[in-house]
């Protein structure tokens, strides 16, 4: 097989946001459940409250050098694989990601280091200011790269000298069509991710008997939580979904599986499209059902996919990807309503229930690779729609260099997320005493006796 | 206004790259000497730069973020040339990065596994980051003299890391650690010396241009402050480290202030040595900048975030003073 440089580096691009993009994912959402954890802690002076947080703060930090680390990599990427992006848009993009560093990234890691290790140094509102600092450090850093993302898939406020695109309106570019809806989304994507994470590991803590007092008001917090946003998230989605028919309709063809323009379009549920014959083969279909969401008419017009002279993203992988998200998102709201519904009732979750949350654990990290591979394969073959393609910006390195370093970092990505989730796993089956004996030594904060219950 | 701001983000980069250098030099410096220390000492040296380590390594984004912001074509060339090194830095940065967390978190088995990742980390980063810092002042070239020239910076830089790790723990810890950092200053002190002594020498030889630059009348006699601080910065350090008695009374600190004096140094030579470009002989600061309107807009946003960010940095340093015995890396 002979290897294609510009698939390479496409493949190296996306691993590499791939892997970066599941710490954000739980960090924005866990930076804030962490500043309400310090907050019940600080307002009712209820020690639970506090070893849920001393809990949770250590996973955040884990969470949070991996988001950094790989995040630095992907600082270095546009440079290195992607120049002619930077060529083409540097005046648009460099800024964004500039405001990004400035505004974000010190602000987090500075003030996390107080989180961490400040317990004996800083008052408790100081410390509760640096939780709330660092959360919106991350919600920051969120708002800048959504924005880029969202003017790369519906740009706005520029025009074009020499094929370079120059500013117009940094309102307009920040503000762009698709930005609010995305960052809304990505947001309680966020929120979403970890209050499963929350909820399904203190759930296999609960089974494991390694319960502390704390386990069953993480629980209550993820689900409530979750209970809350799952079906928002679904409302939010649709409305998304109907941004994008506006600004990009060949990605909803795509995802909708539409092969040509009709009116009356049937919303395939399942199937499996082939893009060399125009067709989805073994299609399950509910008539007009396509129509009824997109027009919310039984007789609108969408545009098929011939609309677009063979220029719109490759259909099978937006089709599946799209239906994975859906589908983890409909398995969100079930989970989290039947968990919510027997605390409210009975106080207390079943041992069904208990599994369904420690299985639902990651849900989250499948839910936003699929939405954000709905999102970015379905822009292609534009880098920024409409204007620049990204096989026109790509480096030209020989295939077996990429090749190397793609496979260097697979490798890497692989053994970190093992890592990852058994070190999670070893925190999670650590029992409630060590907990409580960590909260014990903090005070004086030595380095040897806080050591003792790693 | 377009012929300043293109100036002023040169600035800020070199700034933001030195300030890297110096802080995440001393993070890499203590990393690459882990395993000459005992199991307790390694957790006090980590628990030295543990609270700061992440801030330091956004420098360097800020730096590259800064390149791209005002110039991007600069940012695109330089790192398609290095493609290589930046890959090998930014994998040794996340092996070092990731095993502050892991060494205390995962099982007491893997500590070990983890502590010797955080020594490869340290050490590829270092290194990569001589490279690519040679082959740049190279101008990107691909021949022999230049790769021999990136050779001799890529061992230099994790010898001048490994002093600047020493002068850190002079600062940040007591007893039997604080006296071998005196033992590992001594070692490395030499070999740092030579390296930079030997570089300064090639600098002018390989590339004519920067000859040009420092070895004309009267340019020549107004540089001279640089080459002599420098010298004289180094033998304090030199006499400082090799003087138990005197590191015993609490003057390590002083090794670390003659670091930073060296590097300071050696980032005004640097500088003085590129300008006008961006990439020697192929790209000026002026030809590859981003448009006025984009310089501008990513004007005030430095200009506002950097004095704050220096503000709450000196903050938490300050929150964090004193040695590192107090502190714990949970």
């Amino acid at each position: 097989m002979d290897f294609d440089p510009f698939i390479l580096s496409r493949i190296q691009f996306a691993a590499n946001i791939s892997f970066h993009i599941l710490f954000p994912a739980i960090t924005i959402g866990l930076g804030w459940i962490l500043v309400y954890f310090r907050t019940r802690f600080t307002l009712s002076g209820d020690e639970d409250w506090e070893y849920a947080y001393y809990f949770w703060v250590k996973v955040f930090a884990l969470t949070f050098a991996l988001g950094v680390v790989s995040g630095v990599t992907m600082s270095f990427q546009f440079g290195t694989n992607w120049p002619g992006f930077m060529e083409k848009a540097g005046n648009i993009a460099g800024p964004l990601l500039g405001y990004e560093v400035l505004t974000a990234f010190f602000l987090e890691a500075s003030f996390l280091s107080i989180m961490l290790f400040g317990k004996a140094r800083v008052s408790n509102t100081l410390h509760l200011v640096s939780a709330a600092l660092v959360a919106i450090g991350t919600t920051l850093s969120a708002f800048w790269i959504l924005s880029l993302n969202s003017w790369m898939q519906t740009p706005d406020g520029y025009w074009i000298e020499n094929g370079v695109l120059m500013v117009e309106s940094w309102w307009d570019i920040i503000f762009n069509p698709s930005f609010p809806y995305r960052l809304a989304h990505m947001l309680v994507a966020s929120l979403l991710t970890a209050a499963f994470l929350i909820a399904g590991v203190s759930a296999w803590r609960v089974r494991q008997n390694v319960d502390g007092p704390a386990t069953w008001k993480v629980i209550r917090t993820g689900v409530f939580l979750a209970a809350v946003f799952a079906p928002l998230q679904a409302i939010l989605g649709d409305l998304h979904g109907l941004n994008t028919l506006e600004h990009q309709p060949a990605k909803i063809a795509a995802m909708e599986g539409i092969w040509e323009t009709q009116k009356g379009a049937p919303l395939t549920l399942f199937g499996f499209p082939d893009e060399a014959n125009r067709t989805t083969h073994f299609a399950i279909e509910i008539p007009k059902a396509a129509s009824l969401i997109l027009t919310h008419e039984l007789d609108g017009e969408v545009k098929g996919l011939d609309e677009f002279d063979g220029v719109h993203p490759p259909v099978a992988m937006v089709f599946w990807s799209f239906r994975i998200m859906v589908g983890i998102g409909l398995l969100m709201i079930l989970v989290a309503w039947m968990c919510a519904y027997s605390l409210l009732k009975q106080r207390t979750c079943g041992p069904f229930a208990l599994r369904a949350l420690s299985w639902m654990t990651f849900s989250g990290w499948i839910a936003v690779l699929a939405g954000w591979y709905v999102t970015e394969i379905g822009r292609q073959p534009w880098v920024v729609s409409g204007v620049i393609k990204s096989v026109d910006v790509v480096a030209d390195h020989p295939a077996g260099m990429l090749f190397t370093t793609l496979t260097a970092y697979l490798l890497l990505y692989v053994f970190l997320l093992a890592s990852y989730i058994a070190t999670l796993r070893y925190l999670s089956s650590k029992p409630a005493r060590s907990l409580i004996a960590m909260q014990q030594q903090f005070p004086d904060n030595t380095g040897s006796t806080a050591k003792g219950v790693n | 206004m377009e012929q300043w701001l293109p100036l002023f983000f040169a600035g800020v980069m070199g700034l933001a790259l030195l300030i890297y250098v110096i802080l995440d030099g001393y993070d890499l410096g203590i990393g690459m000497l882990l395993p000459l220390a005992k199991d307790e000492e390694k957790d006090r040296m980590i628990d030295a730069i543990g609270p700061f380590w992440d801030a330091n390594e956004t420098w360097l984004v800020l730096g590259i973020g800064v390149l791209l912001i005002a110039f991007p074509k600069a940012h695109g060339m330089v790192l398609t040339a290095l493609y290589l090194p930046v890959t090998l830095m930014l994998i040794g940065l996340i092996l070092r990065g990731v095993a502050f967390d892991f060494r205390v978190k995962a099982q007491a088995q893997y500590k070990n596994m983890w502590n010797r990742l955080f020594f490869v980390g340290s050490v590829t980063a270092a290194v990569s980051q001589g490279w690519m810092l040679g082959a740049y002042v190279m101008g990107l070239n691909q021949d022999l003299i230049s790769k021999l020239f990136s050779l001799g910076i890529a061992l230099t830089l994790p010898a001048l890391y490994v002093m600047l790790g020493c002068g850190w723990l002079f600062v940040k810890t007591d007893g039997a650690l604080y006296n071998k950092a005196g033992r590992w200053a001594r070692t490395a002190i030499l070999p740092m010396g030579v390296g930079l002594f030997l570089i300064s020498i090639a600098t002018p030889i390989a590339s004519p241009d920067i000859a040009d630059k420092w070895f004309s009348l009267p340019a020549a006699i107004g540089l001279l402050p640089i080459p002599v601080t420098t010298a004289i910065a180094y033998a304090l350090a030199y006499w400082v480290a090799g003087h138990d008695r005197i590191l015993a009374a609490g003057y390590g600190w002083l090794v670390f202030a003659s670091m930073l004096v060296i590097c300071v140094m050696l980032a005004l030579g640097l500088a003085y040595s590129i300008y006008p470009d961006i990439v020697i002989d192929k790209l000026s600061i002026h030809e590859t900048a981003a448009s006025t309107p984009s310089l501008k807009f990513a004007f005030v946003g430095v200009v506002v975030a950097v004095p704050m960010i220096f503000i709450y940095t000196i903050f938490i340093y300050r929150i964090f003073y004193g040695k590192a015995n107090s502190l714990s890396y949970e």
